[in-house]
């Protein structure tokens, strides 16, 4: 099903997701309308376990909404198969996790590349694109080093070239500082900044008021619900170097 | 020391109620295989009892003395003499005084006369004649010995009737284990030279060894060249018929008349130094043929002996195949038990008493499964010692004595120590906040499998690269399919060679050592196909859980489930691949070796291709299943799990 009128890259519709069931009914979202526009960075805060990943999940189609309806690009996707998420999550989303999640075994270039092969690229055309990815994120010199091998900042930078291999829609980034000192942190928001000046579509979920300052709109969450929407000016004009405390 | 001790224990049984399904699997493997080494071991010497029992009920000789021409055996030397059936002596092998001048009658009563007063020699029967014959029934034709013999009792060697009634005019008794093969009965028609027969009855004798090793060395083995258009195979058969009858038989023969005279011996142990002390002092042509009761006992016991020789075949492998399975087993469980090394050593467990708490678990299953193994064994032995159509009695019961026990046990821990004791170094020598942090150890980087693979499609792509994670997990699957390709590889020889040494046709006479033979070869293969399906699916389990992170992560880069499980199921089936490569050439050396002739043939490839293939396809169906259900858990739910 399409909606080609929407000018939202994400639409949510009374979007829930429940676990468990009756007296220990768990409602992580509860009845969550969203727009997200092309190119705009949203940023979602919220205490611990307000259902702010969860609301990610649902939104990359990593989870299933228990009701609801999500769109991706005018896409209705809460009703696709494993199989049409699979194939979302590898064209139309990149995610980038807390916890990095690269393969250990695989180097930077080789943890790039693997969205690319996936998505059925030849392998030169896999590497090529990865290298100039971490070019971008300015890890070419360690483009051949295990994720062991590398930094916290530097692994979660191999983690957004990742994201960005097969050009996505939209960026979802859960936490993407939370593991990180503040000058990897630095490192990491000049990179997401970038997307935002290339009119990327970004999503970031985040504990850190520093953070959700740079994004365009903000959403509080609170009990799986949304208890403010707020659109910032810092976001679309502000600069980076003005968050207090990460530039010294 | 008392304390550590009641520590481990008290560990050892917890973590065995805690996981109950893994304890008894790896029981499972480690007592089929010592199951298989107790039933060879103790099958040994088992056979004297039947021989011993048929020699009783029929008056058994201790010399068996072959006089005059046609068909004649040798003590012990390996060759053979005789007539064809009907037609000319080309068409068998010499023996060591043929195929000179035939001995004249009134040389073998001669003969006859210095052998029944022979010193130490205190009864006789016969001389009697011999007469060769072609039998045929259905549409089989077949070499029969035939002894001319009275209606009333020898005073040795009287064969005991175990169906029917002695021979009469007409009516021809066959040896039991002969009759069988032919699928004859008491009442059934067969013809002697083109002359119609009734069987009269079957018996067993302990003056021959039964078919088909009647001419049980070098001369009467192996298939002969087609003789009036029949192929005719290895051995012949025996059989009794009344005096007349063999003398007609005989005279239609053509061939010089032949002579069986049976004697008893004042001390039987002597019987072998009597035979030798005859062939010294009588060399010249036409001697008698000697032949002790103690060669026939041994012949008889050939059944049971390739038994044997493929129940010890069959426990190597298995063994084999149980290090495989524990290797695996013990893999994913030390792997579930990182978290409890490392509160052990954080409580200050030494790094020997955390190996030691984790090899005392395996070789205390390793104890059960060779106790289990050690009275499974027992009690099946007697199923496989049953002595055969050929002789009476019962085997007896196999007795299980302290060094078979030992040996036993001495297998099962092998087996337990060889899988277990890598794993449970490397365990106890990991760091202790490591192993708090129940941090996964880390995947193995293959970097040649990394870069072919990233040529490959998604499925194989994946599944190279859970191969080059955990190369020793694919070596042991590689290594188990292996073992179990050999098995059945073998089998497939000996079942071909089984046909090809057939009478005649497809419908032709069965030999009863190699369909024994077959037999257990077959019940150790499905052992061993069973073993191997477990450890496929161990393996492949084994892989989902230590993957599963990477096939969450791989899932929310954009893989489908389809894609995820064909590469864990891949994974799976590309170390077969060789494993099925390699079990090929040693499963036809392991037939070679066994059955001891080089010149053997292999089986059709036809046969092996349609077996590897198979194996494969088995291969990927049994991980299809842990395959799939790997990738039931969303990935979100799956990646939340490892952050």
């Amino acid at each position: 099903m399409n909606d080609t009128g929407s000018t939202s890259m994400v639409r949510a519709r009374a979007l829930r997701k429940e676990y468990g069931k009756e007296a220990s009914l768990i409602r992580a979202v509860d009845d969550v309308d969203l727009d997200v526009a092309r190119g705009e960075t949203l940023a979602v805060m919220g205490p611990s376990g307000c259902g702010k990943s969860t609301l990610l999940h649902l939104l990359g189609g990593l989870d299933r909404a228990s009701a609801g309806e999500i769109w991706l690009a005018g896409q209705r996707i809460d009703q696709m198969s494993e199989r049409g998420l699979a194939a979302l999550r590898r064209d139309s989303v990149g995610f980038v996790f807390q916890a990095f999640h690269l393969m250990d075994e695989l180097t930077a270039t080789e943890n790039v590349e693997l969205p690319l092969l996936l998505a059925g690229r030849s392998a030169r055309v896999a590497r090529r694109r990865a290298t100039d990815l971490l070019e971008q994120v300015g890890l070419a010199d360690r483009s051949r080093h295990l994720p062991s091998q590398l930094s916290g900042g530097q692994r979660q930078r191999v983690a957004i070239a990742r994201a960005l291999a097969n050009e996505p829609l939209v960026v979802l980034a859960d936490e993407p500082t939370g593991n990180l000192d503040s000058e990897a942190t630095l490192e990491v928001l000049r990179l997401l900044d970038s997307l935002h000046q290339a009119g990327q579509t970004v999503v970031i979920v985040t504990h850190d008021s520093r953070i959700a300052a740079t994004a365009d709109r903000l959403i509080s969450m609170r009990d799986g619900t949304f208890v403010d929407d707020t659109r910032l000016t810092g976001g679309t004009t502000g600069s980076l170097s003005a968050l207090a405390g990460l530039e010294g | 020391m008392r304390s550590k001790l009641l520590l481990v224990g008290r560990l050892v049984t917890r973590d065995i109620r805690r996981r109950p399904a893994q304890a008894a699997l790896l029981l499972l493997a480690i007592a089929a295989a010592s199951a298989t080494l107790t039933m060879s071991l103790v099958v040994h010497g088992v056979t004297s009892n039947p021989y011993a029992q048929t020699s009783a009920a029929t008056r058994g000789p201790d010399i068996i003395a072959q006089l005059g021409g046609g068909p004649t055996f040798n003590n012990g030397s390996g060759t053979h003499s005789g007539t064809p059936p009907g037609g000319p002596a080309s068409a068998l092998t010499s023996g060591p005084h043929g195929p000179g001048p035939a001995a004249t009658s009134k040389q073998v009563a001669a003969q006859a006369s210095a052998l029944i007063h022979a010193r130490g020699v205190t009864a006789h029967s016969g001389p009697f004649l011999v007469a060769g014959a072609l039998l045929r029934v259905r549409n089989l034709a077949v070499g029969v010995q035939l002894q001319g013999r009275g209606q009333a009792p020898a005073a040795v060697d009287q064969p005991k009737l175990t169906a029917g009634s002695w021979v009469r005019p007409g009516g021809v008794v066959l040896e039991r284990s002969f009759a069988s093969a032919l699928g004859v009965g008491v009442g059934d028609r067969i013809t002697l030279n083109g002359k119609p027969y009734t069987v009269a009855g079957t018996a067993v004798t302990a003056a021959s060894t039964p078919y088909p090793n009647l001419c049980f060395t070098g001369g009467c083995q192996g298939a002969l060249p087609p003789y009036n258009g029949i192929i005719e195979g290895h051995g012949n058969g025996l059989g009794w018929v009344t005096q007349p009858d063999a003398r007609v038989l005989a005279a239609a023969d053509g061939a010089p008349p032949s002579y069986v005279l049976n004697l008893k011996l004042a001390d039987p142990a002597s019987a072998n130094a009597f035979a030798t002390a005859y062939d010294h002092a009588h060399q010249g042509i036409g001697s008698a043929s000697l032949m002790s009761w103690q060669t026939v006992a041994a012949g008889d016991a050939l059944l049971v002996i390739d038994e044997q020789q493929v129940l010890s075949v069959g426990a190597w492998l298995l063994g084999l195949l149980a290090v495989a399975s524990v290797a695996v087993l013990v893999g994913g469980r030390m792997a579930q038990r990182t978290r409890q090394v490392g509160l052990l050593k954080a409580v200050g467990a030494t790094p020997a008493l955390v190996s030691a708490v984790l090899l005392a678990e395996n070789l205390a299953l390793a104890v059960a499964a060779a106790a289990a193994g050690l009275v499974a064994g027992t009690l099946a032995a007697p199923l496989i010692t049953s002595p055969g159509a050929g002789l009476i009695g019962t085997a007896g019961g196999p007795s299980l004595t302290l060094p078979v026990a030992a040996e036993v046990a001495g297998l099962a821990l092998a087996v337990a120590l060889v899988a277990t004791l890598v794993p449970a170094i490397r365990a106890a020598r990991t760091s202790t906040i490591g192993a708090l942090a129940d941090a996964a150890r880390s995947p193995h980087r293959g970097t040649g499998l990394i870069r072919i693979s990233a040529r490959l499609p998604v499925p194989l792509l994946l599944g190279l690269r859970l191969v080059a994670r955990r190369p020793r997990r694919a070596v042991l699957g590689a290594a188990s399919v292996a073992v179990t390709v050999m098995g059945i590889v073998a089998v497939l020889a000996f079942h071909y060679m089984g046909d090809q040494q057939r009478f005649g046709n497809a419908a032709g006479l069965g030999d009863p050592v190699i369909s024994r033979d077959e037999q257990m070869l077959l019940v150790i293969t499905i052992a061993l196909v069973a073993l191997a399906a477990l450890n496929a699916i161990f393996t492949a389990w084994a892989t989902v859980l230590d993957a599963r992170h990477a096939t969450a992560l791989t899932r929310a880069l954009g893989a489908s489930p389809r894609q995820v499980s064909a590469g864990l199921a891949a994974a799976q089936v590309v170390p077969a691949l060789p494993g099925v490569i390699i079990g090929i050439p040693l499963g036809i050396g392991l037939f070679l070796a066994a059955n001891g002739d080089p010149m053997a043939s292999a089986p059709p490839a036809g046969w092996i291709a349609v077996a590897a293939l198979g194996t494969l396809v088995v291969v990927a169906g049994l991980t299809t299943i842990p395959a799939r259900l790997g990738v039931r858990k969303s990935p979100s739910e799956a990646l939340g799990q490892e952050a």
